[in-house]
């Protein structure tokens, strides 16, 4: 079940390394995602913090954990742990046996993976289509995203990971 | 040949083989001060190293070897291909002695080496003596800084004697001695190429990242065989099957053999201990020995590693707050030098360290405190703990009781951080203690963290891992519906909690399932269950499980940090077919069942046995009914077994009823007054009295109506004496339970099960003893031996009643209790006044040989088990009659 539906991202790459990019035209400072969806919501994660994007995995429940961890998966011989992004922005569950995808990120040599609806592209944006969280974002939203992009026919939220996986151990 | 030797001859020919291409370069560039500082620390190591091995012979030519670099290095001697020539030759000496070393097992060979010596320290002195026919036209270049301005500065003056010859060549007496120079070189020639052809197979230097590395593969390699056995199981005669099993053993024998790189003596963590323990000795001015057992039990270098600090730790702790000042030593009647212990050894594919010293104890009353400022614990709940369970709460973070914090520990550095370090390395440590005769601290960790054999399980359509080695046995059990006669492994339900029969044992069992809180389809009923029989410390418990798989080797790897609150599991790894499963920590099961390696929970299968009973101690009570509708209680702990007999098995002798028990005759005691005939079954609960010392070995059997449940409750009896059979009532479940007086029912059964017959003219007793459970068990257990009985509650109200003129005819007074404890009470009481000649019996849920001189030492005058009644009984008879023989 290695590889399936797993494609790498390739964050090596010189330009996206640090996530910014200069506009050689514009000369706006430009930041790359890979755009997700969920509950219908177009969400973004920076590039460089993502290490891999996986199809539908077998994933193993773990009991008493917090209703959040959806339950931990094989990489490539690596315990990645599952987190339900739904569950994590306090969103309805999935309807039983839609396909989700996940985002793979590392943290403190950790490995997560963030349970989303579908990842689509990779969009290279612009700063000055940023903005912040309007200040009426539900709490949960508030908490976990860094601010909003502006795209041509919809918005974009920015999820910081780092907040997405600092769960409380008490959870 | 001793380990240092080998390290020494090791490492030797390592910098043999640097010294050689560092003597070379310094030869090519004179002036290479980084070159030239190498080659003076290697030499000055081998001369170092083997001078403290006593190695003479190799000393003499590494020291002259020395005194040559010393003078090129401080610049009172340039170097010349002579002068490098001499010291390579010192080298090669040095080489043919060390391969000597290593042929002749450890033992220098014999040779002459003043040859060479004396050519090298003609190269030392070369210079400075070269000066003397010199030394008038030149200021002798040796206080120049640096050989290359010896150079500069000596060329312009002198016509170049210094720059282009080699001093000694000029100097007559080294020329004289110079052809000496010859003939070793030549000696040594031969011996020089047997010196790599011996010397390097014996031991390789590996860096640990290599093994580390080699291990990881070997693990996965460990994986992918299972994965692929796996598969091949599911394909029948699969021309696969030979040369997979083959690989497979060899995979086994890699594992075993990378595993083997990898193991170190423990006693390589511990030989900075003697050296530590010394300081601290000094430090804290305390006379401490240390004493090390199992040095040479080995386990993964990586393990070694993550246990040296935490042991250290413990060690530390041990010599400034475990053993006493010498002083206070003395004053409790033990020898000034303090002890501690390590001992290491194997127990089932673990490694268990003690570390034991024979010092004060811990002081539980202070942890108390503690616990209660802190906020660890309620007033109530550290009523409820034992004394054992309070003492754990130095494993909590943050919590030091030393009152002052040294120089030693109490650096904020504690228990917990102790614990933490153990457990991250799968391994527990529990403790001991014993106030006035120290403190045991256990670890057990095991032998390796790569790999580990589980036994998988499935509950709730989920799969575990268990680690194999806390498991004991599997059993099937048949379902509670099942009609079968046979009691043995069926799960019985003692209200609704499931026990299982198990050789005379009742098994306290937990459902995985439940525990994990999984769903239950309604097809996982009990029939067909597994037990998982696991063994926590010194309990067992039983888990029950849906099925049972296989055993499998797994890579154990640790949760994510997020989920480590869950004390459930120890880790998780990936199975052979290649899905994610979670480890499951019996240790973590049972402290979430409260069991937590007290043995209070299982009934022994003799009272004498069980060491409970301290004060204050949560008592595990049987609960059942009887008579009336109201619940009634016993210590469980009094009760030898339970029994469900059939009618035709009850027959009647002289009018009381009987049934045949284990080859004898046990009377069967109905506790509602008439035996009910016409239940089909009766339950009875057996009480067993066994006193080796008299031979006796008796049991009664008390009929009861049913058997409820088995709870741990603080048991605080609220005593009435006035209904005969029972003790008194307490809140025991959250209901008034009547707590039943064991003493009046094993009298009902037989008269003389106390020699009840004789009265003793209202003799009277002092019971100091600081439970309630069994101040309130023994008056009335002596009141009906005819005793005038009083009870005090420790040594200091004992005290009062002396000083407010009360009197006794004897005292029978519990060892540890708060305040003033047994040895204390006994001291002062033998220290005058009007008790000073009173016989004092101790009562003690220990009564080991030590405990009973120590006891004896302090003044008491027996010393009795505390379930012992028939020995009490006997004691104070013994103690009365004695007393009244001095009287008349």
């Amino acid at each position: 079940m290695d590889g399936m539906g797993s494609q790498m991202i390739e964050t090596r790459a010189s330009e996206s390394r640090t996530g910014e990019n200069r506009n050689a035209t514009t000369g706006a400072t430009e930041r790359v995602f890979v755009t997700l969806t969920v509950a219908d919501q177009l969400c973004g994660v920076p590039v460089e913090t993502v290490r891999d994007v996986l199809g539908e995995q077998v994933i193993t429940r773990i009991p008493l954990a917090p209703a959040e961890i959806a339950g931990s998966l094989n990489l490539r011989g690596r315990i990645v742990t599952a987190i339900d992004l739904r569950q994590r922005l306090g969103l309805p569950n999935a309807p039983e046996g839609t396909p989700r995808m996940s985002v793979v990120a590392e943290q403190g040599s950790e490995l997560y993976a963030l349970l989303v609806d579908q990842v689509s592209e990779v969009l290279s944006l612009p700063s000055d289509s940023f903005e912040r969280n309007p200040p009426t974002l539900p709490p949960l939203w508030a908490a976990h995203a860094e601010g909003i992009y502006r795209l041509e026919d919809r918005l974009m939220v920015v999820l910081d990971v780092g907040k997405l996986l600092a769960l409380a151990p008490e959870g | 040949m001793d380990d240092l030797l080998a390290d020494f001859l090791t490492e030797t020919n390592e910098s043999l083989a640097d010294l050689d291409l560092a003597l070379v370069k310094l030869e090519q560039t004179p002036d290479d001060s980084e070159t030239l500082k190498l080659i003076f620390r290697l030499v000055h190591t081998i001369k170092g190293t083997c001078g403290f091995l006593g190695l003479s012979r190799l000393e003499r030519v590494a020291h002259a070897g020395e005194s040559v670099l010393v003078k090129i290095r401080d610049g009172a001697l340039v170097v010349t291909p002579d002068i490098i020539s001499t010291v390579l030759q010192g080298l090669d000496r040095i080489k043919a002695i060390v391969t000597g070393l290593a042929t002749h097992d450890g033992v220098e060979p014999e040779g002459d080496d003043t040859a060479l010596i004396a050519a090298l320290e003609a190269a030392a002195e070369g210079r400075l003596s070269a000066p003397s026919p010199a030394a008038e036209a030149t200021q002798a270049p040796a206080p120049e800084p640096s050989p290359e301005q010896a150079i500069a500065a000596a060329a312009p003056e002198e016509p170049a004697p210094a720059a282009s010859e080699p001093a000694p060549a000029k100097e007559p007496a080294p020329v004289a001695e110079a052809p000496a120079i010859k003939p070793p070189p030549d000696a040594a020639a031969p011996e020089a190429p047997a010196v790599e052809a011996q010397i390097g197979p014996q031991t390789i230097r590996v860096g640990v990242e290599v093994l580390e590395d080699l291990m990881t593969l070997v693990s996965e390699l460990v994986l992918t065989r299972n994965q692929l056995l796996q598969l091949s199981r599911s394909q029948e005669d699969s021309a696969f099957a030979v040369p997979l099993q083959r690989l497979s053993h060899i995979t086994s024998d890699l594992q075993e053999g990378v595993m083997k790189t990898r193991m170190q003596p423990i006693g390589n963590a511990w030989n900075k201990l003697p050296r530590l323990v010394r300081d601290l000795a000094h430090e804290v001015d305390k006379k401490i020995e240390l004493v090390m057992h199992g040095a040479d039990t080995e386990l993964d270098r990586q393990v070694l590693e993550l246990i040296k600090d935490p042991l250290t730790h413990m060690v530390r702790n041990s010599a400034d707050h475990g053993l006493e000042s010498p002083a206070e030593r003395r004053a409790a009647g033990k020898s000034e030098t303090g002890r501690i212990m390590l001992n290491a050894y194997h127990e089932g594919g673990h490694i268990i360290i003690e570390v034991a010293d024979d010092g004060k104890g811990l002081p539980i009353a202070a942890i108390r405190a503690k616990a209660l400022s802190r906020g660890q614990a309620s007033e109530a709940e550290l009523a409820a703990m034992s004394d054992e369970q309070v003492a754990r709460f130095i494993f909590r973070a943050g919590f030091s009781t030393a009152r002052t914090v040294t120089a030693v520990s109490g650096r904020g550095v504690g228990m917990d951080v102790v614990k933490t370090n153990v457990e991250r390395i799968g391994g527990t440590i529990d403790l001991k203690s014993t106030p006035g005769q120290g403190t045991t601290f256990f670890v057990k960790i095991p032998l390796t963290l790569a790999i580990v054999s589980a036994l998988i399980v499935q509950a709730g359509g989920e799969r575990f891992a268990i680690p194999q080695i806390s498991v004991i046995e599997l059993v099937r059990a048949a379902g509670s519906g099942s009609t079968s006669d046979r009691t043995e492994s069926r799960i019985e339900r003692i209200n609704d909690t499931p026990v299982l029969r198990l050789r005379d044992q009742l098994l306290p069992l937990v459902s995985l399932s439940g525990l994990l809180r999984l769903k239950t389809s309604s097809t996982d009923t009990e029939a067909g269950q597994c037990i998982v029989v696991t063994q926590i410390g010194a309990s067992l418990l039983g888990i029950i499980v849906d099925r049972v798989f296989d055993t499998e080797e797994i890579v154990v790897k640790p949760v994510a940090p997020i989920l480590r609150h869950i004390s459930m599991f120890s880790g998780n790894t990936i199975l052979g077919d290649g899905s994610v499963i979670m480890i499951l920590d019996p240790n973590g099961i049972a402290r979430a069942q409260g069991i937590a390696g007290s043995d209070g929970h299982i009934a022994e299968g003799n009272t004498k046995d069980v060491v409970v009973a301290q004060s204050e101690q949560r008592t595990a009570m049987l609960l059942f009914r009887a008579g009336d509708r109201s619940p009634k209680a016993v210590p469980l702990s009094l009760v030898a077994r339970l029994e469900d007999i059939e009618r035709d098995r009850i027959e009647f002798s002289a009018g009381q009823s009987v049934m045949q028990y284990r080859g004898r005759l046990m009377p069967l005691v109905p506790m509602s007054g008439t035996l009910d005939l016409e239940k089909p079954r009766q339950a009875v609960l057996v009480f067993n009295d066994v006193d080796n010392a008299n031979g006796r070995d008796r049991c009664m059997g008390l009929v009861v109506d049913e058997i409820l449940d088995v709870v741990e409750e603080h048991l605080k009896v609220e005593l009435s004496g006035d209904r005969p059979g029972l003790l008194g009532t307490a809140v025991v479940d959250g209901h008034a339970t009547d707590v039943i007086d064991t003493a009046y029912w094993l009298t009902q059964a037989t008269q003389d099960w106390f020699h009840t017959a004789s009265k003793h003219g209202q003799r009277r007793i002092l019971i100091v003893e600081d439970s309630d459970f069994f101040r309130n068990m023994l008056v009335p257990a002596l009141s009906a031996e005819g005793y005038e009985v009083t009870a005090a509650e420790n040594g200091v109200q004992a005290m009062r009643l002396r000083d407010s003129g009360a009197m006794f005819d004897a005292v029978v007074s519990d060892v540890e209790m708060p305040e003033m404890d047994g040895l204390e009470l006994v001291r002062t009481l033998r220290s005058g006044g009007p008790w000073v000649g009173l016989p004092v019996i101790a009562l003690s849920a220990r009564a080991g040989d030590e405990e009973i001189a120590t006891g004896r030492e302090a003044g008491f005058t027996d010393y009795v088990g505390k379930f012992d009644r028939g020995a009490l009984l006997a004691s104070l008879h013994q103690c009365l009659d004695a007393a009244l023989a001095v009287a008349a």
